[in-house]
């Protein structure tokens, strides 16, 4: 049987983490590679780095990093943030990324996202949503990490990108993002629900209850996260451990 | 020892690669190399071939590089050396596969490469991540690995073998998927062992120390 994901997310800023692992003090925090052998050793399921470096100078060192790591873990590495041509992609693949996360240029251009798939498969493209709920039940589309609306509106939108090739949705509710508050469960229901390729749920976990209610109730295949697991709060052995007291299948 | 990676464009070839270096270095299996030279091919002493995207494209991407096919056959089927195709290199070794249309593969192992259908329509396509395998045979890839060991996997498309004995792994995914096909000197995996941390490692550590 199929299992569920759990997969942390590191962010990435000018070739260093951001929000790093620091239960380790024999570990360099900032080094997404140390990062990177930790989860493997721990039994991650997949890894997803972000990229938020604010210029696009950096973007050769977010290369050697991802090569780096790829050459370290034997798990699958998804890398998002700023993906925004065909080339980058190419670049991403060639130093070790298994998948590559689009958001700002999907919503920019649709079509990207076909033609990224048609190069190279559908299984290597994540299209990364993020929405928030604008009114009750009704989730619209917003770039640049949360500050602009676009009047898209989600669900819409996730059915097209699935008929486009994305072989993968990562949902993220940026009104939860970063509020510990749990996933937005109406919204990553409405998305896995209204499409057929894997959904991952994405931004607000505080707890593992929100891990299982991401999956339970979200009806996400993956759950993703990033401070529980990055402050020592909680290890990807707790994680699995509550999906599967939850009596959601997980390898363990 | 030389263990070639087929070079034909496909997406993962270097993760492939690394893995098997790792494992090739971990069993002192010798050196691994990434190539599409006929002449390289027809020299190594093992063969992989790895992939991802679709049929059609991989194929032609294999027939896009002179001598190559050519040169795998030789190796392969006259001179018997171990042989693993890893997903899309896996179904390859099919007779035929319907994705965007019918392709003929290199037929190694009869069967045909099918849309996955599971019988759980709540079952999302493509199947992504971690499945248990459930080993059929006592095949030498599979020392120190048992049944209940995951594969990460990543596919829409599954073979269907048409004699059940080259069928030597399963996993189950709203219905009986196959997940590794093999006979003689031939071997194939639908799941990443090269994404499949310990279990992967393992297994391309076995197939290096294979002698069919």
């Amino acid at each position: 049987m199929l299992k569920m994901r759990v997969i942390p997310c590191l962010d990435v800023k000018d070739g260093r983490v951001v929000k790093g692992v620091n239960f380790l003090n024999l570990v360099d925090a900032g080094d997404p590679v140390a990062q990177a052998r930790i989860y493997d050793a721990a039994g991650a399921d997949e890894l997803t780095f972000l990229d938020i470096t604010a210029s696009s100078d950096n973007r050769d060192t977010l290369y050697d990093v991802v090569a780096r790591a790829a050459e370290a873990c034997f798990m699958p590495l998804t890398v998002g943030g700023g993906v925004r041509k065909t080339e980058d992609i190419r670049k991403l693949l060639l130093a070790g990324a298994d998948k590559v996360s689009i958001n700002t240029a999907a919503v920019n251009n649709p079509d990207f996202v076909r033609e990224a798939a048609e190069k190279f498969g559908d299984q290597c493209i994540v299209v990364s949503i993020d929405a928030k709920e604008s009114a009750p039940g009704k989730f619209e589309i917003f770039t640049h990490g949360g500050r602009n609306p676009t009047g898209i509106d989600a669900v819409a939108f996730a059915r097209r990108m699935a008929e486009n090739g994305a072989g993968e949705l990562l949902v993220t509710s940026m009104d939860r993002d970063g509020t510990r508050q749990g996933y937005n469960i109406a919204l990553t229901r409405a998305i896995a629900d209204a499409v057929t390729v894997p959904v991952i749920a994405s931004g607000g976990v505080g707890n593992l209850e929100h891990l299982v209610a991401g999956i339970r109730d979200g009806h996400a295949t993956a759950v993703l996260a990033a401070s529980i697991f990055h402050f020592g709060q909680h290890s990807i052995a707790e994680a699995k451990a509550a999906l599967a007291e939850a009596g959601l299948p997980v390898r363990q | 020892m030389t263990t070639v990676v087929i070079d034909y464009g496909a997406g993962n070839l270097r993760s492939a690669a690394k893995a098997l270096s790792t494992a090739a270095a971990e069993s002192r299996a010798g050196e691994v190399i990434v190539s599409d030279d006929p002449a390289v091919i027809r020299r190594a002493d093992r063969i992989v071939l790895p992939g991802v995207g679709a049929f059609a494209d991989c194929k032609k991407g294999l027939e896009s590089r002179p001598g190559v096919i050519e040169a795998l056959r030789q190796a392969v089927l006259d001179a018997g050396r171990p042989f693993l195709g890893i997903c899309v290199g896996m179904q390859l070794m099919a007779t035929e596969g319907v994705e965007y249309g019918t392709h003929p593969g290199l037929d190694w192992i009869k069967g045909k490469v099918v849309k996955l259908t599971p019988s759980d329509p709540g079952l999302k396509i493509p199947q992504m991540g971690w499945n248990d395998l459930k080993l059929r045979s006592a095949h030498p890839v599979f020392a120190g690995l048992e049944t209940g060991d995951h594969g990460y996997f990543v596919h829409s498309y599954h073979f269907i073998a048409e004699r059940p004995q080259d069928v030597l792994a399963t996993v189950d995914y709203g219905g009986e998927v196959t997940a590794v096909i093999g006979r003689d000197n031939l071997l194939g995996v639908q799941f990443h062992p090269e994404k499949s941390q310990k279990v992967g490692l393992r297994l391309l550590a076995n197939f290096l120390a294979w002698k069919p």
